[in-house]
């Protein structure tokens, strides 16, 4: 294509968005009755704009979750004390269900913009960035940590300032993972979409139009054709972020690689071409590259020559005190839940909640050691098979993104219709978006498996079972257990959404955790909420540390190939 | 002698998407009989190593007749074992698990598996090892371990890709030695040995034949018997002499097209290999030293720089293109330009390659004449790249603008734009 064509599809580009987004800063505004005067409608023909406010606000969200990840897995990494206690904080908060911070913050957004759909924009915005932002903080932390000392080093040679470092080198380097864990905070975006857009806590209630508020409209009113054209929407969404977000973004990143070899595929995307190409663009972009480029330029401030670092203290009573700080500051937190709870709640209630806490876990066990044994086998076998790949990569990538409440209208009717009990067959929905999780990190590891060792396993006529237990098994592991903590972590945040399922009239319990935290939102009831969240909490943190974390440094030193 | 192996027209061709076939290998003849090592020698990409394959089972000619012990090949055979360059060692298995695999795989009883794995692992020197993992060895020892992996099934072949090429020098001389020997004493469980190798002094040395392999598409052009007694001496002025008759054998017949048909042509109809400017100048030094004076034999420099033929090949064929050099009867000798080269100056340098590169490489010419004609004085990538692919396959064309663009870079002949894929004659702004 010519250059002019280029700037031509990249003007109609930015119009678009600068159009949807007018429309949509008007509305925002509007008083917050306004929304129950105009409930979301089933009529597909209001599906555009509804996909582009829910799409809208993945972004904003996405882009805090950005922000966040540089600045708070940034301290982690660079302050030893802060990583101290932000690492194991930030386990805490990514085992914390969504309705969790649903309930303690509502109050606290809508009073940031008072009577205006403002407030409760911000509130699910809030709600998207929890279920997007902690695996890429982790990601980053990780990045940040593995830095090659000769860069840093060349760096710091070259008089670069700390900002500049960051940008120049720790950003470009940690890119290309942070943009797989973008991607992966997307699905998990909208999985947790219905709970995000359309949502009661106590007395409020509140629906913001978008998709997920489509689909809980839909569910409701028992509509499976708004079912579909739900999915079909979405389908739509995931596929124009795909084009014009994720594909350029990794094309682009493609060269911060840095164990790339010349002979690597590489990878294509025209909406980069596009973006790269079109002076409109550059035009956008150059004055803040410029504001970059000079922000290098200042000078660091002269620091002083390590003479500061003898402080008054000696270093081991500095680590104690901090230790101490620590653990008084823990002791407070349990404290005040303690009171908090314990004013309102009594023994009874905590061991009630922890039976609960240990029928979800038993769940979570038996889900993913059942999805182990499907996805395992099938992702060794796809991954060995690289244009299989191409083609379940992608369905898997939409699947992990496809909404439990979307296959409620199904799991009701069967679970009515056989009589069964809810207990058991409601279970298979907390896997469902997570079990792709298991499948995605085996293809991954299936395919790292060297091509002369295969051959090798072939030529010495290694077949059947013998291959499975000394070849293929061993080969997925690190990347089986990887995928493993991860559908395991989900599927506990996607009990909320699991354990109790509605279709129009009919709502079904299944006794857990999960249905405890939903069900105490939408009474209000902020002492079982807390006890709720605590125990889930506890239980996650509890179950990584015993179990997942250990298996993890052992699949990895065993093994992991070098 | 009883014949073990009989190969005789194969061909294999890699299908590519949007274009014809890759014809790798095309019309290869092999007959291996009982008690000799052949050597399988050529190039990177002579498709000797798919040839390997396909003897090993691992994959299916497309054409021609490939026969083990008078039936033919169709799946991995439990007769031929392999040796790998990489190794291929299993990282969680044990060294004394990682050589019982092959025999658990032919269903031997628990017993006599444990008793021929340790024979095999005392024979080739590994005991001691047993229960240590191959991230604990050293490269040597982990190559002794895929030997033991592959003698305990005793196979009547043993195949073996590039084995030594991934370890140090030392380390490779030792191995290699020790096969020979234990190869003469007749204590290894095998009839005969099929090794590829691009190591030409490798192949003398152990081989009792060398067939050399042509590139693109990879064809058996000549076949060396080597007859000297084991064990050989590389000092030995015999050794040299089959040394150098393949260094001859090897550059002779891709350099004689390379001159004639580009004259007459500005496409290239062989790809040309991207050598970088710094290996150019650094050969031409090495060459211009007093202790060669202008002419240096092939193996001698070689050895002498540390290269292997696959690096020193391309970068004395670029001389040779560029005229810069003559590569003839296994010598390099540098011409008139290159002597200047040699003494001149950066500038001068930039501006000798510059001379060279319009008059004697026609594509580059082309591509620079391009440029001068269009009134803004750009290109775009795909204007010369579908030239190119009219004549060769995808990779190769790709891999010809490389080096068309790195020697252009450096004589600052034309410049190139990758991110907009875009030739110019302008310099490279300079930012702020």
């Amino acid at each position: 294509m010519l250059p002019r064509s280029w700037d031509l599809l990249a003007g109609i580009f930015v119009l678009g968005v600068i159009i949807f987004c007018a429309e949509a800063s008007r509305e925002v505004s509007q008083p917050l009755s306004n929304l129950a005067h105009n409930p979301v409608s089933l009529d597909p023909a209001n599906l555009p704009n509804y996909a582009f406010r829910t799409a809208l606000r993945m972004l904003v969200a996405l882009a805090f979750s950005l922000i966040f990840t540089f600045t708070y897995a940034t301290w982690a990494a660079k302050s030893k004390r802060a990583g101290m206690l932000l690492v194991p904080l930030l386990d805490i908060l990514q085992s914390i269900p969504i309705l969790g911070f649903l309930s303690v913050t509502l109050v606290f957004f809508l009073s940031l913009a008072p009577g205006r759909i403002l407030g409760a924009e911000f509130a699910a915005i809030f709600l998207i960035f929890t279920s997007q932002a902690w695996n890429m903080a982790f990601s980053f932390y990780q990045s940040l940590r593995t830095v090659p000392v000769e860069l840093d080093e060349a760096g710091r040679t070259f008089g670069m300032s700390g900002w500049s470092r960051f940008w120049q080198i720790e950003v470009p380097f940690g890119m290309p993972q942070l943009i797989w864990n973008m991607m992966m905070s997307m699905s998990g975006a909208w999985f947790m979409l219905v709970a995000s857009e359309a949502f009661t806590v106590g007395n409020t209630s509140i629906t913001l139009p978008g998709i997920g508020s489509y689909i809980a409209a839909a569910v409701q009113a028992k509509s499976l054709t708004a079912i579909f054209w739900a999915i079909g929407a979405m389908l739509v969404v995931i596929v124009i972020f795909d084009q014009l977000l994720f594909r350029p973004l990794v094309a682009w990143a493609d060269r911060f690689r840095i164990d790339a070899e010349p002979g690597d595929e590489e990878a294509e995307s025209w909406a980069l071409k596009m973006y790269r190409r079109s002076r409109l663009i550059d035009a956008i972009g150059t004055p803040f590259d410029l504001l970059m480029r000079r922000s290098y330029k200042i000078a660091p401030p002269q620091r002083k020559m390590q003479i500061a670092s003898k402080s008054i203290l000696p270093p081991w009573l500095a680590v104690g005190i901090w230790y101490a700080i620590l653990v008084v500051f823990g002791a407070y937190v349990v404290w005040r839940v303690t009171t908090f709870v314990g004013s309102a709640l009594g023994v009874s209630d905590v061991v009630g909640v922890f039976l609960r806490g240990l029928a979800t876990l038993t769940r979570v066990i038996v889900l993913i050691a059942l999805a182990s044994l499907v996805w395992v086998p099938v992702g060794i076998y796809v991954g060995l098979r690289p244009h299989l790949t191409r083609v379940v990569q992608p369905i898997a990538q939409f699947l992990a993104a496809f909404p439990a409440n979307l296959v409620f209208p199904v799991a009701v009717s069967l679970v009515l219709l056989w009589n069964l009990n809810p207990d058991i067959w409601l279970s298979p929905l907390m896997v469902l978006g997570t079990q792709w999780y298991i499948l995605f990190n085996v293809i991954a590891g299936a395919s790292a498996l060297p091509r002369e060792m295969r051959d090798a396993a072939a030529n010495f006529q290694v077949k059947g079972w013998l291959w499975w237990k000394k070849v293929g098994i061993p080969a997925v592991m690190p990347y089986y257990v990887t995928g493993a903590i991860t559908a395991s972590g989900g599927s506990w945040n996607a009990a909320i959404v699991a354990e109790v399922v509605s279709w129009g009239d009919k709502t079904l319990h299944a006794y857990g955790l999960g249905a405890y935290i939903a069900d105490a939102t939408v009474a209000g009831d902020f002492h079982r909420i807390v006890l709720g969240i605590f125990m889930m909490s506890f239980f996650v943190v509890v179950v990584n540390r015993l179990f997942w974390r250990p298996l993890y440094w052992y699949a990895e030193r065993k093994f992991k190939m070098t | 002698m009883e014949t073990l192996l009989q190969a005789s027209d194969v061909r294999r061709s890699f299908p590519r998407t949007g274009g014809e076939d890759l014809l790798v290998l095309d019309g290869v003849n092999l007959t291996l009989g009982e008690g000799e090592i052949v050597g399988l020698l050529g190039r990177s990409g002579s498709g000797k190593s798919t040839f390997l394959r396909l003897i090993a089972g691992l994959a299916q000619p497309q054409g021609g007749h490939l026969d083990y012990m008078g039936a033919p090949i169709n799946g991995p055979a439990s007769g031929i074992a392999m040796v790998f360059q990489s190794f291929a060692l299993f990282p969680w298995l044990t060294v004394l698990e990682n050589v019982q695999l092959g025999l658990e795989a032919l269903g031997l009883p628990d017993k006599k598996i444990r008793k021929r794995a340790l024979a095999a692992i005392d024979l080739i020197g590994l005991d001691g090892y047993e229960s240590a993992y191959p991230r604990e060895l050293s490269g040597g020892m982990r190559q002794r371990v895929g030997f033991a992996r592959a003698l305990v099934v005793h196979p009547n072949i043993l195949l073996m890709d590039e084995p030594f090429s991934a370890l140090d020098v030392l380390t490779a001389e030792n191995l290699r030695t020790d096969l020979i020997e234990l190869w003469q004493n007749k204590k290894l469980p095998i009839k005969s040995i099929l090794l590829v190798t691009h190591n030409i002094e490798e192949a003398v040395q152990m081989c009792d034949r060398a067939l050399l392999f042509s590139s693109n598409p990879g064809r058996v052009t000549t076949e060396i018997k080597i007859d000297l007694p084991h064990p050989r001496d590389r000092s030995d002025p015999r050794f040299e002499d089959y040394v150098d008759r393949i260094y001859v054998e090897m550059t002779a017949r891709k350099v004689e097209r390379q001159r004639t048909v580009q004259a007459i042509d500005v496409i290239p109809d062989a790809p040309i290999m991207p050598v970088s400017s710094n290996s150019i100048s650094g050969l031409i030094e090495a060459v211009a030293n007093p202790q060669y004076d202008g002419k240096a034999d092939l193996p001698d420099i070689a050895s002498d720089l540390q290269l292997e033929i696959d690096e020193l090949f391309p970068i004395a064929e670029a001389l040779h293109m560029l005229r810069l050099a003559d590569l003839e009867g296994g010598d390099l000798k540098l011409t008139h330009m290159g002597k200047r080269f040699a003494d001149a100056d950066t500038n001068e340098r930039k501006e000798i390659v510059s001379r060279a590169l319009m008059n004697n490489v026609p594509f580059a010419a082309h591509i620079r004449r391009v440029l001068d004609e269009r009134h803004n004085h750009t290109a775009p990538r795909r204007r010369f790249i579908d030239e190119l692919e009219d004549k060769m396959s995808e990779d190769a064309a790709d891999e010809t603008l490389r080096a068309m663009i790195s020697w252009a870079r450096f004589a600052e002949l034309f410049s190139y734009d990758d991110e907009s894929e875009t030739f110019s004659l302008e310099n490279p702004t300079e930012e702020n």
